[in-house]
């Protein structure tokens, strides 16, 4: 019983972290039709940044956060100005490809950069255990879940209530009509990709935490997984990848605790193709019959 | 008002205007009929920027808007109401009509009254998902958001289109009425008879040029006119 309530708590943690990548992956895809492959490796951006501040340049942990939320922020504009603005008009494929190109582009300068050692995150939340009764909550986790549940509430707010947030909306369901409307589909997508990133860089500070070590590669496999949590929410809902994103989390630790630590991806990816194969569209997957 | 001069407009290697120049003078109602693909959504749309020019001119009120960007036209008083409605369907019939008012803000609630008061179908409908909207009740809506910009010249592609003769005539009531409350109108119509009975003048399109223009009352009496598109 102990262990099973501990189980969930750090899948919910876990599931957290995925959910605020599925985030980007999820909104930047509902407004630019596009999958960011490159998301993934903002995450691993993100940790260095932590890692330069507070350890090379010995700065405060807040401070620390805030450039890291910077630095991605200005990044994912940037990679979307750059690589991906001049491609509006191409074919899918041509967009995808160039998105994984990006992706190796930042492992290799981070490559370049701090070398293939892994490198540990500094320490920079002091928070204690929380202990009820016979159950142990690390107090990273709870502030993993706490600021995460923070960060969905107001995301959610800001997509359903505010102006900026309805224009991404009608720009996510038509781009042309919402330019008619006066609203200007680039700025929008900026903002989509800042929101994306920042929430990344947030991804990355708790994934440091809890998991330490970082890499050039380190962004891949949270990405990938991130990625099916939104495909498993249903690509482009908002709501969906915080589900999926927490779901994924609760299940691939309840596989590793009870099942086999060496067999888990395979079972969370079976269980997902398994949901996808009944509900193709994801779990919150929206499927819209237009009227002519 | 609009002044549209010799413009030629292509999808790749397809020449779809040849040399388009038409003209609409503050206060009227102005209809473009013509024949399935003869270019007359490819006409709005090269208006409102969501198409290019390889040549020629568009002025509006003054300005010359033929390389303005399409977000960019609305706050000139250029409002279009384009071809199959193209309502948010995900969002509410209040939702879309908001963004209607998007660089119009301060006029959204005053906006949506007039909206309501005009078509009182959408208030009763306004938390309703656009979507599950009937067909007329979305070109009400497409209507309604367009108006929510105040627009000086509003474009209508086939208002129409695929509603009931009853919602026909409703819908051009209402054209009349916004007409008379001081809007500018061009008017894109397969029904060219009841077009050719509201405008005040006409140009009629032929693959991709102006074949024919005029008072709407001598179009309505020509024989050409009358044969291919009055069914005379
Ligand atoms: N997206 C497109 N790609 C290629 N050709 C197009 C495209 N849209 C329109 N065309 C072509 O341009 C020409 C004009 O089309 P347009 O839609 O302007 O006609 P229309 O007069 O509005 O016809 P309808 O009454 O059927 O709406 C047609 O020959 C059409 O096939
Ligand atoms: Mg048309």
């Amino acid at each position: 019983m102990i262990q099973l309530v501990e189980t969930l708590i750090s899948g919910l943690t876990l599931g957290s972290i995925y959910a605020l990548i599925a985030l980007g992956y999820t909104m930047v895809y509902g407004i630019a039709k596009m999958l960011n492959f490159a998301h993934g490796d903002i995450i691993m951006i993100g940790a260095y940044a932590v890692i330069v501040s507070v350890a090379t340049l010995r700065l405060p942990a807040v401070v620390a956060i805030l450039i890291s939320v910077a630095v991605c922020t200005l990044l994912g504009v940037t990679i979307e100005f750059l690589a991906y603005r001049p491609l509006r008009q191409s074919p899918p494929l041509t967009v995808l490809i160039t998105a994984i190109g990006v992706s190796y582009l930042l492992q290799n300068v981070a490559l370049l950069i701090f070398g293939s050692e892994q490198k540990s995150t500094p320490r920079m939340f002091q928070i204690p255990d929380l202990k009820l009764g016979a159950v142990t909550i690390s107090g990273v986790a709870l502030l993993t879940l706490g600021v995460t549940a923070v960060i969905m509430i107001a995301l959610t707010l800001f997509i359903n209530k505010t102006r900026m947030g309805k224009a991404m909306r009608a720009v996510s369901e038509d781009k042309e009509a919402a330019e008619l409307m006066g609203i200007s589909v680039n700025k929008t997508i900026t903002v989509t990709f800042a929101i994306g990133s920042a929430l990344a860089a947030v991804a990355s500070i708790f994934f440091g935490a809890t998991y330490v070590y970082i890499k050039p590669t380190t962004g891949s496999m949270p990405g990938i997984k991130a990625f099916t949590a939104a495909v498993f929410g249903g690509i482009g809902s908002v709501p969906g990848a915080m589900l999926g994103g927490i779901l994924l989390g609760v299940l691939e630790q309840l596989s590793k605790t009870y099942i086999s630590t060496l067999w888990s991806d395979a079972i969370v990816f079976g269980v997902l193709v398994l949901v996808l194969v009944v509900k193709p569209s994801g779990l919150l997957g929206k499927t819209v019959r237009e009227k002519v | 008002m609009l002044k549209v001069e010799n413009i030629n407009v292509y999808y790749g290697k397809i020449h779809a205007l040849k040399d388009i120049s038409l003209e609409v003078n503050d206060g009227e109602i102005v209809a473009l009929i013509g024949a399935n693909g003869a270019g007359k959504s490819t006409t709005l749309k090269t208006i409102s920027g969501m198409m290019r020019t390889r040549t020629g001119s568009i002025t509006f009120m003054d300005q010359n808007i033929t390389h303005t960007e399409s977000y960019k036209l609305i706050s000139h008083g250029l409002a279009h109401v384009p071809e199959g409605r193209r309502c948010f369907l995900q969002m509410t019939v209040q939702e879309n009509l908001e963004m209607g008012a998007y660089t119009n803000q301060k006029y959204t609630k005053e906006g949506l009254e007039k909206v309501y008061a005009q078509f009182p179908r959408l208030q009763h409908r306004r938390n309703q998902i656009a979507g599950t909207l009937s067909g007329g009740e979305q070109q009400m809506l497409a209507m309604g958001r367009a108006l929510m910009s105040q627009p000086k010249l509003l474009m209508l592609d086939e208002p129409s289109m695929g509603l009931a003769p009853i919602l026909v005539q409703q819908i051009f009531d209402i054209i009349k009425t916004l007409h008379a409350s001081g809007t500018t109108i061009l008017l894109v119509e397969q029904n060219a008879e009841m077009a050719l009975r509201i405008a005040n003048r006409a140009y009629v399109l032929e693959t991709g040029h102006v074949a024919m223009s005029g008072s709407a009352a001598d179009l309505a009496q020509d024989d050409r006119v009358r044969r291919a598109y009055l069914g005379a």
